[in-house]
């Protein structure tokens, strides 16, 4: 398996124009995807997990953004500083998206055929009739049976599963080097939602391309991703492969947030928890985000922003305490 | 041997008005809820099963079909005089606190609504029970004067309980109450009704998609597929042996945490958008094992192991 970095996010600051000002949305977030690898980002609302995410094609609206600080090394450039002509060549060629609502991505008044052939004539120069031919083997490709029939349909006649096929045929025309999955499968049922997770399993083998698959779940990352990066309040609080944080989580947060997850396999009542509330991005926490909810805070925790620190074996986690105490991968 | 049940619902149909067509939405939904127990409704999209909760609260009203609710018969015939005479004894705890409270209300005064409807409280008495209401789902007794965007996800789901818990009801229908909260507030939510339960001697029909959310907190699970109940068990019972096809293929989509091997293959196919047009069971186009029986003849609910009930030709044993 190819293991070079295929993009990384270098100490991204992204801050929302807010009622008193500017307020970080994320703050000093570093992750990288490697070639042909699933990055699973995983975190509650208000983690930034999307706001990350939507920060690589620079999708966030200009007027009320601004990203304070960070790169995003992608093919030798920094996607944050490329020309707007670069930037456009990347997004829906090199890099697509899928997002959570499919019905609100698609537009209703186009029919599946001229959204799927709008890319390959944009980024691929392809002719009418050879987009239309490419598109039916796309359609085919994300398994809708009677493509050629299917093809001329508007959005309204599919179903939610349905159309988020029609959304990933649309991401993988081009076949991209990078697609980012936000919340993919989130508005699916559970029997449709395993589909699709298989659909893309197959897909990013078929393409040898690399997912950031972002998501609130923990079981579609255990699942599905080989790595994976756990946000909490607009930061990376550990990042580890999948395994070993599922197995050994150093940071308390990810440990409560596994816990937390009811199992399906067990007769259990009470539920972990973890407690108190999640902050919002403008409330200011002196110190670790998480200490006011983390039952091992000491006073450091209090006062000094903790850095993210090697807990060995490329297991990472933002927690000097538990690194120190050898609770390590 | 159980009490008598406090919910006794029988053959109970809906049907919609869709683009001409009729649709039927529930399908002959039959089942018990005992006193102090939770049933968990389990079902994806378009299963009956959110349908089925407000039909019990009277939100909607039924097509056809038995409800008795605390040994009083509610049906269409008997319509809203009856069902009001339960109604105090009845709550809905809806799926989206965000929606479902008014925004330009108090806490203090959502959750009072209630009593100020019911009326026969003086003013201290109301604003008493109140702050009792308030520490009894578990926030401060000082947070009243709040406004519901002023509360996270979580705090606003426990207003919606606080407000549902105000007449002191014996049976809660929840719909949904955890499926928009994150992980962390999630547990805390059902951990709270378990302990309200438990203090108040509450019964629930708790309704979800979440099949592992629904094991934590119930002590029967029901399986609704396309309008129809399909499978009913003691929980234990419902997720170590699975007998309906598509029980154990809403099981094995789960996505775990914590692998396990001994899960069924995933299920294709979607549900029928006509469910009206499928005949026989409505699950055999999707089901793995269907035969020609399937196709021709609707299943029937039937008790295949005790207190264990499944709608599946596969388990029908001729006599």
């Amino acid at each position: 398996m190819a293991q070079q970095t295929l993009l990384s996010v270098e100490n991204l600051t992204v801050q929302f124009r807010g009622d008193a000002g500017w307020v970080n949305a994320v703050e000093g977030v570093d992750f990288a995807v490697r070639a042909g690898e699933c990055l699973g980002i995983v975190g509650e609302s208000g983690s930034g997990k999307s706001v990350s995410a939507l920060s690589i094609l620079k999708l966030h609206g200009r007027a009320n953004t601004r990203y304070a600080s960070g790169t995003i090394r992608y093919g030798g450039h920094d996607l944050l500083t490329v020309s707007q002509r670069r930037l456009r060549q990347v997004r829906g060629g090199e890099i697509a998206m899928i997002f959570q609502d499919p019905m609100s991505s698609l537009n209703p008044v186009l029919s599946i055929a001229d959204q799927i052939m709008e890319p390959l004539r944009q980024h691929q120069g392809l002719s009418a009739r050879a987009a239309r031919r490419r598109a039916v083997e796309l359609l085919e490709m994300v398994r809708i049976s009677d493509a050629s029939r299917r093809i001329d349909d508007y959005p309204h006649r599919l179903s939610g599963g349905m159309r988020q096929r029609v959304m990933i045929a649309i991401a993988v025309a081009c076949r991209p080097k990078l697609l980012i999955a936000d919340e993919p499968t989130t508005a699916l049922d559970v029997t449709i939602q395993s589909q699709i997770l298989e659909l893309l399993r197959e897909l990013q083998r078929e393409i040898g391309m690399s997912v950031i698959l972002i998501t609130h779940d923990l079981g579609v990352v255990a699942e599905f991703a080989q790595r994976v990066v756990v946000m909490y309040a607009g930061r990376v609080v550990e990042s580890a492969a999948v395994p070993a944080l599922f197995e050994r989580p150093v940071h308390p947060y990810t440990e409560g947030l596994i816990r937390a997850v009811p199992d399906p396999d067990a007769d259990v009542s009470r539920l972990a928890t973890i407690p108190g509330n999640i902050p919002d991005p403008s409330t200011p926490i002196a110190g670790c985000r998480f200490n006011p909810r983390c039952s091992e805070a000491v006073k450091s925790c209090r006062t000094e922003p903790p850095a993210l620190a090697d807990a060995g074996a490329g297991h990472f986690a933002r927690c000097p305490p538990r690194i120190a105490a050898g609770r390590t991968a | 041997m159980r009490e008598a049940p406090i919910v006794i619902v029988r053959d109970l149909v809906k049907t919609f008005a869709a683009r001409g067509a009729s649709l039927r939405a529930v399908d002959g939904v039959s089942f018990d809820v005992g006193q102090g127990e939770t049933l968990g409704l389990v079902g994806e999209s378009g299963s009956g099963k959110s349908t089925t909760g407000r039909i019990l609260v009277g939100l909607e009203a039924a097509t056809s079909g038995s409800i008795r609710l605390f040994d009083q018969e509610i049906s269409p015939a008997s319509g809203k005089a009856a069902l009001r005479a339960v109604r105090r004894r009845l709550q809905f705890v809806f799926q989206d606190p965000q929606n479902s409270l008014n925004p330009r209300m108090r806490a203090q005064d959502a959750i009072a609504e209630p009593l100020d409807v019911a009326g026969g409280l003086s003013r201290a008495a109301r604003n008493d029970r109140v702050r009792e209401l308030l520490e009894m789902v578990g926030l401060p007794r000082s947070c009243g004067d709040r406004f519901p965007h002023e509360f996270s996800g979580g705090q606003r789901q426990r207003i919606g309980i606080a407000r549902a818990l105000a007449l002191k009801p014996e049976f809660i229908v929840c719909d949904e109450p955890v499926s928009s909260l994150d992980v962390s507030m999630q547990a805390q939510i059902v951990n709270l009704l378990l302990d309200l339960q438990e203090r108040l001697g509450l019964s629930y029909l708790f309704i979800a998609h979440d099949l592992a959310v629904v094991r934590s907190i119930s002590a029967r699970v029901a399986v609704m597929y396309a309008g129809s109940i399909v499978e009913i068990a003691p929980r234990h019972e419902l997720y170590t042996s699975p007998r309906h096809p598509y029980t154990q293929a809403l099981l094995a989509a789960i996505p775990r945490v914590k692998p396990n091997k001994a899960r069924a293959a995933v299920v294709t196919g979607e549900l029928p958008s006509q469910i009206d047009t499928v005949p026989g069971c409505t699950f055999h186009p999707r089901c793995p094992f269907a035969f020609e029986r399937c196709r021709a003849e609707k299943p029937k609910l039937r008790e295949i192991a005790p207190s264990h009930l499944a709608a599946c030709h596969l388990h029908d044993v001729p006599a």
